[in-house]
């Protein structure tokens, strides 16, 4: 199981485990989950038409990623609950559907995009993979202080100074570079499961973001881990595991959470009432 | 007045006795009792989280008391008394989830309380037309018969949802909170509406407010609510530091300025229990029914 | 009539009339944009456009099972976008929106085993493909045998849904004045969702489970920026379905003929891409519109400050659609 294709896999799945686990943390404590949504499924297109015109697939989701958070950025908190959005999130799909029905492998090829391939990486794509990670953590690392004011209290934010929009569009490029490397593994449908499952999971066990941040990490480690795992036996898909697993922790973590309220009330810490 | 008398006078249409509700564990009302005559325009005051939408939602069968009766016209109210009670009362909500986008035009939620409660579509029938416009003429509604709902101002939603609330012609009209969000304009207008109804068609009108100001002029009764109890009477009778007082089971002042009534809470210090339980107040003013 | 003939043939690649499978493909799918757009107004309008999207994602989980035991996929998607239904109706969810974290990665769970349903069922009957009509539609290659099962749910749907108009309008406005006049307001909620389940499996038939959505929310958002009434909306969003299903079928048709050579452009996308168009149409009359109503006021009601008390979108009517797509 560790032999030298083999490697590439767990090195690729363990690099975006662990962005994924660090991007999910602050996109879950800002509410993107929508973003969470919408990237993905442009990156779908970017992946689909790239391979249509023969180029690198990553260069593909790159572009098409970036594209879509800064257009989501640009188009501000409203488009969340917006007919316009959801057509255009559908509409991104259909594109990739045309690309890559156009192109030869379809079948495969559709199959991959949407739910992953993890043994298809090879050296040449572990690389840019590394790179784009260094990069995200680069970026986070820079902004991390920022990063937390405003996603934990936007208007003390605004008062001192940082700018929430700026902020807002920096975090969205780092999502759109953390979905750039995670769609190729885990697949544009899946790619929500690996980024906020863990990482809701961990806000229900501890409110401490170096402590969250750690859990989210190591809840996305065991699902890669288990996933690539069980799929070198069985040659499951790893998107099934990214999607079971994901919902697993994440209802342990609520189940956690609500025993924890429990326990609390009964020490009458917490009066009943304000239980919701 | 309140022991003896047999369940109900002949001409009340509506009569509460003994209502408590609790919920989780709390007590939202304790003993509440007032009844209504056919005509009468009562007023529904308290502060917020009184209980007020409690007590409208218990005569709309919404909600089931702890103990304690409706009565509605004459017939005590079980569940199966709920469609019945449906076209003798009106209901004009707090809230609606009226959404920017729904397909409603005006005339069309006025159609629905014609017979929104039945299955299929209506037939355009001319009458139904003449019925929908009349009923919006009398709330002065009739010159945005065809704007969307969604569109509308306030006050403008407000009579619309009087007007699909007339047109089942109820004997009475429940209203919560339709003046909360008014500018003094259009409060004043619909509180104009109201009476009209009340005395031009004999409508029985409660309505719920936490100011009871805008009504003064036409309000024939009070029903006021705090901490879950009520007082009932006239303005005279009611809006009374004594009466507030031990109501609110803590000391508040009543003060009339300029003809308008204010009610500010006293001095600390005052021992609830000092003031005495609600029952040894005169029946007339807690619990009874006709003064 | 020759000038219509003249412009049909340039539109239409030849044989398109004649083709058996084009004209199943257009009677289902002028089938499904009836019910999707007829059911799609009350989606929208009861802020439900995430349950529509959830049973579509559940409706792929469903759709993958039937490939993998081979099964017509309409059924897969049927049995699970119900009971789907069913559960959300269970825990509750006739509220405006779900949560949307939970939602997303308890879908997510939904779609990890479609992923492996369609990979089990690839491996077992070795067919490829699967999983681009489960994902993406089949509206050509229905078999004939299916069609009366397909005609004739969404045809049961359409009637429950016209039946259940003005009471799933009177407990959209209120549910309490609805409770109040006798309304089972759950059960019409209820079978509302059931009704809503069926038109998703239609739809992800014709345009696959991943793009469903485009059918129910495309058509009757458009419908409700134009029309007036609850009647003219749905009879519009219908319409709208039925015209960009048309036109879809027809340019997918003639995409054999243009690069690649005999391979053809997926139906879906084009369906997906005049839906969208029409509903970027809609933006051209806007502001026309609300100077006409304006204007038919009149000077005889004074009118206040326009839109709703509370969290108005001033963006205008028929835009709120809750939750992502996808």
């Amino acid at each position: 199981m560790f032999s030298g294709f083999m490697m590439n896999t767990w090195i690729a799945a363990t690099i975006v485990a662990i962005i994924a686990g660090m991007v999910g943390f602050f996109a879950v404590l800002r509410g993107s989950t929508f973003a969470a949504h919408a990237i993905p499924n442009g990156a779908f297109a970017g992946a689909a038409g790239a391979s249509l015109l023969g180029i690198s697939t990553l260069t593909g989701l790159a572009v098409f990623s970036v594209a879509g958070a800064l257009g989501i950025g640009a188009l501000g908190r409203r488009t969340r609950h917006d007919v316009a959005t959801a057509l255009a999130l559908v509409l991104m799909l259909g594109l990739g559907a045309l690309f890559v029905s156009v192109s030869s492998q379809y079948a495969q090829e559709t199959y991959s995009l949407l739910f992953g391939e993890v043994f298809g990486i090879s050296p040449d794509e572990l690389l840019p993979i590394a790179g784009l990670a260094v990069l995200s953590v680069a970026a986070i690392v820079v902004v991390f202080r920022p990063l937390m004011l405003s996603s934990a209290m936007p208007e003390v934010a605004e008062a001192r100074g940082v700018s929430t929009q700026r902020i807002e569009i920096t975090f969205l490029l780092i999502m759109a570079l953390a979905t750039s490397m995670t769609v190729p593994v885990v697949g544009a449908l899946l790619m929500f499961s690996l980024m906020i499952g863990p990482a809701a999971a961990a806000r229900s066990f501890t409110s401490r973001p170096g402590l969250a941040i750690a859990l989210s990490v190591a809840f996305g480690l065991v699902t890669v881990w288990t996933g690539i795992a069980i799929s070198y036996e069985t040659n499951w898909p790893l998107g099934f595991f990214v999607g079971v697993l994901g919902a697993v922790f994440y209802l342990v973590g609520r189940a956690w959470a609500g025993a924890r309220r429990t326990r609390t009330v009964r020490a009458g810490r917490v009066p009943a009432a304000v239980t919701a | 007045m309140s022991e003896g008398a047999p369940a109900t006078a002949v001409d009340e249409l509506l009569r509460l006795d003994g209502i408590d509700v609790r919920l989780s564990g709390r007590e939202i009302l304790r003993d509440v009792r007032f009844a209504i005559r056919p005509g009468e325009f009562t007023g529904l005051i308290g502060p917020n989280g009184a209980g007020k939408t409690t007590i409208l939602r218990v005569i709309l069968g919404l909600q089931a008391p702890s103990s304690g009766t409706v009565i509605l016209a004459g017939e005590p109210r079980g569940k199966s008394r709920r469609s019945r009670a449906g076209s003798l009362v009106g209901y004009v909500p707090q809230k609606l989830a009226i959404e920017p986008d729904m397909p409603l035009r005006v005339r069309d939620v006025v159609g629905l309380g014609i017979d929104g409660n039945r299955l299929g579509i209506p037939f355009p029938s001319r009458a139904r037309r003449e019925l929908v416009a009349g009923t919006l003429r009398a709330v002065g509604a009739d010159g945005y018969a065809d704007a969307r709902v969604g569109e509308l101002s306030g006050g403008e939603q407000q009579r619309v949802l009087i007007a699909h609330a007339l047109i089942s012609q109820p004997k009475l009209l429940l209203l919560d909170e339709p003046l909360a969000n008014l500018d003094i304009r259009s409060a004043q207008g619909i509180v104009a509406v109201l009476a009209k109804l009340a005395r031009e068609h004999q409508i029985a009108v409660l309505i719920s407010a936490h100011d009871m100001n805008p009504l003064a002029p036409v309000m024939d009764r009070i029903v006021y609510v705090a901490a879950g109890r009520a007082a009932v009477g006239s303005a005279d009778e009611v809006l009374r530091t004594d009466v507030l007082s031990t109501l609110y089971g803590q000391h508040v002042d009543v003060l009339h300025v300029h003809g308008r009534v204010v009610i500010v809470a006293g001095e600390d210090g005052v021992d609830p229990a000092s003031l005495g339980p609600v029952t040894r107040q005169p029946d007339a003013v807690f619990g009874g029914g006709a003064a | 009539m020759s000038s219509v003939g003249h412009l049909f043939s340039y539109i239409a690649a030849p044989g398109l009339l004649s083709s058996g499978p084009v004209r199943i493909a257009a009677l289902v799918g002028a089938v499904v944009a009836i019910t999707s757009g007829t059911v799609g107004v009350f989606t929208v309008t009861r802020g439900q456009s995430f349950a529509g999207h959830s049973l579509a994602d559940v409706a792929t989980t469903g759709g993958s099972g039937a490939f993998l035991i081979g099964l017509n996929q309409f059924w897969g998607f049927l049995v699970f976008g119900v009971g789907a239904a069913a559960f959300l109706e269970i825990i509750g969810v006739q509220r405006r929106r779900g949560r949307d974290v939970a939602t997303g990665v308890v879908l997510g769970a939904a779609l990890g085993v479609a992923a492996l349903f369609l990979y089990l069922g690839s491996v077992t009957t070795s067919t490829t493909g699967a999983s681009f009509t489960v994902l993406f539609g089949s509206i050509f290659v229905i078999a004939p045998s299916t069609v009366p099962v397909l005609v004739a749910s969404g045809v049961i749907a359409v009637i429950v849904v016209v039946v259940l108009s003005r009471v799933l309008l009177l407990s959209s406005l209120s549910p309490d004045i609805a409770a109040a006049r006798g309304v089972p307001v759950r059960l019409v909620g209820a079978t509302y969702l059931m009704a809503l389940a069926v038109s998703v499996s239609l739809a992800a038939v014709a345009i696959g489970a991943v793009l469903s959505t485009a059918l129910l929310i495309g058509p009757a958002a458009t419908a409700l920026r134009v029309a007036r009434g609850p009647e003219r909306a749905m009879a519009t969003s219908a319409v709208i379905g039925v015209i960009a299903t048309w036109l879809g079928i027809i340019l997918a048709y003639d995409s054999y003929y243009w690069p690649p050579r005999g391979h053809g452009w997926p139906v879906s996308f084009f369906i997906v891409a005049f839906v969208a168009v029409f509903y970027l149409l809609t933006y051209l009359r806007r502001p026309s519109r609300r100077g006409r109503a304006q204007a038919a006021a009149g000077p005889s009601s004074p009118r206040g400050p326009r839109g709703p008390k509370g969290p108005a979108e001033q963006a205008g009517p028929g835009e709120r659609a809750c939750s992502a797509a996808s």
